[in-house]
């Protein structure tokens, strides 16, 4: 903030580059242990290293979207009501839906080399792609072309529709799943311990550390898309009045 | 508040049934949805039939969402959101006027539909005395019908108030409404499932369940709708 207060042109301040440093110390700790160092599982083989990311994703990606619940309903109540629970619901969105969309990712992967598939109807993988829809739904709604205070009401009641169906499709989908298919599929969590767990807590050190980076960030660079917002019809007006000011010049130059 | 509710939803309902735009044109698009299935599934009647109860609720959401962009467009017009507002009716009545406008229109369109498929896919209930008898299937029909078209109304209306007089609101509403509902999308299909196929291994009595889980989440999203909608509407 303080680059900002400043006139800096950048988001970033001491602090944050101390923790964007152990961020990338920390994922390539993560990368050396989770792809080198720790050994391929009985069963899962190499599979097994794609949870040192997938897990830590999904744990971070519901996180983002408990924020983003807490920061909407915060804002709705109007004796809490601030600016910056609306940026905090904003931000949190868009990174749930980026660590969604890994989790989306790593567990196709998963399932690839696992079931020999990309897609299976498993329960937790469509509630986590239609959970991913409709977040996309809810940055989408964040920017559509509305006043400040339209949109942020419009965006919070719609965070918590979305916060409310995540329990209900999950247990619709996980429902209607085993009335589908009796047979079990292999768990996405085999028994880990040693070296293997160690690469998992890094995976959730590393996410973590990435994920408080990430918002850190975001939530700068959306403070000053407001500062922008509001300073831009000034900033153009002082532009035009100098415009007009300098053609008469121009005019009587000819 | 009811009072304000029935007031919203005979209003809605007198727009609709002079303008007829649902009859014109939301039915014709319904039918058309049935029509299109039977193209893509061949006129083998084997496909459409074991699909009917999907292929049915697919087309009531698709319906669903011209029904709701219909039902705000017409408080867009002439500031009609503004007279709405001013007219001090409490907020939570005129949602449940507009959820219950926009679900008896569902229900009416599900009406035609269902003739619709009786009479394109060739379906009628398999019913055989041993599993159940006609009244236990009209029953489960029918209370699917409900609990389904509840939670698709109340979903609707506020996605619908949220929506509305929005330069996006076309494209943006789809979005929002067909993901959110997609929990009635597989419960009412399960239930119309057990209800017209309980010789392929299930049972009328399976369906219940997934009504169940139908009424809880219209209960829910109309509970929202009642404390959300003030906030909705204020802001326009």
């Amino acid at each position: 903030m303080k680059a900002m207060a400043s006139g800096g042109n950048g988001t970033g301040t001491r602090p944050t580059r101390v923790l964007g440093l152990l961020t990338l110390v920390a994922t390539a700790l993560l990368a050396l242990y989770g792809l080198v160092l720790s050994p391929d599982d009985a069963t899962q083989g190499s599979a097994v290293r794609l949870l040192y990311v997938h897990v830590p994703a999904a744990t971070l990606a519901y996180l983002s979207f408990f924020l983003c619940a807490l920061g909407s309903a915060l804002y709705l109540i109007p004796r809490t009501r601030r600016t910056g629970w609306d940026r905090l619901a904003g931000v949190t969105g868009e990174l749930g839906v980026l660590f969604t969309g890994i989790v989306l990712v790593t567990g196709m992967l998963w399932g690839k080399i696992s079931w020999g598939t990309y897609w299976t109807w498993d329960a937790r993988l469509t509630s986590t792609a239609l959970l991913f829809v409709l977040y996309l739904g809810y940055l989408a709604v964040r920017r559509m072309p509305a006043t400040f205070e339209s949109r942020a009401r419009r965006s919070a009641v719609v965070s918590l529709i979305a916060i409310i169906d995540v329990p209900v499709v999950h247990w619709a989908v996980d429902w209607w799943n085993t009335l589908h298919q009796k047979t079990t599929i292999l768990r996405l969590h085999p028994e880990i311990s040693g070296l293997m767990a160690f690469s998992l807590f890094l995976g959730f050190v590393a996410g973590f550390l990435a994920f408080v980076w990430l918002l850190l960030h975001r939530y700068r660079v959306a403070v000053l898309e407001d500062m922008l917002e509001s300073r831009g019809l000034e900033a153009a007006i002082a532009e035009r009045r100098r415009e007009t000011e300098a053609v008469p010049a121009t005019v009587v130059g000819r | 508040m009811l009072r304000d509710a029935a007031l919203v939803a005979a209003k809605d309902l007198r727009i609709e049934w002079r303008s007829r735009v649902t009859t014109n044109q939301v039915l014709p698009f319904a039918v058309l949805v049935l029509v299109l299935f039977g193209f893509a599934l061949e006129p083998d009647r084997g496909t459409l039939r074991t699909a009917t109860p999907g292929l049915f609720w697919i087309a009531v959401l698709y319906t669903a969402v011209l029904a709701v962009q219909r039902c705000f467009a017409v408080e867009v017009a002439d500031s009609g959101r503004d007279g709405l507002r001013l007219s001090g009716l409490d907020p939570a009545g005129i949602f449940l006027g507009k959820a219950g406008a926009l679900a008896l229109q569902l229900l009416a369109l599900e009406a035609a539909l269902g003739v619709g498929v009786v009479i394109l896919y060739g379906r009628t209930t398999d019913v055989h005395a041993e599993h159940a008898s006609g009244v236990v299937v009209a029953v489960l029909l029918l209370a699917t019908a409900l609990t389904a078209t509840a939670g698709l109304a109340a979903t609707g209306a506020l996605y619908g108030a949220l929506s509305a007089g929005l330069r996006v609101r076309d494209t943006l509403l789809p979005l929002l409404f067909l993901p959110t509902v997609s929990p009635v999308l597989i419960g009412a299909t399960k239930a119309f499932e057990a209800a017209l196929r309980p010789t392929a291994g299930t049972h009328v009595r399976e369906g219940w369940p997934w009504v169940g889980l139908l009424g809880g989440f219209a209960l829910l999203y109309g509970a929202l709708g009642l404390l959300a909608f003030g906030t909705l509407l204020e802001e326009a």
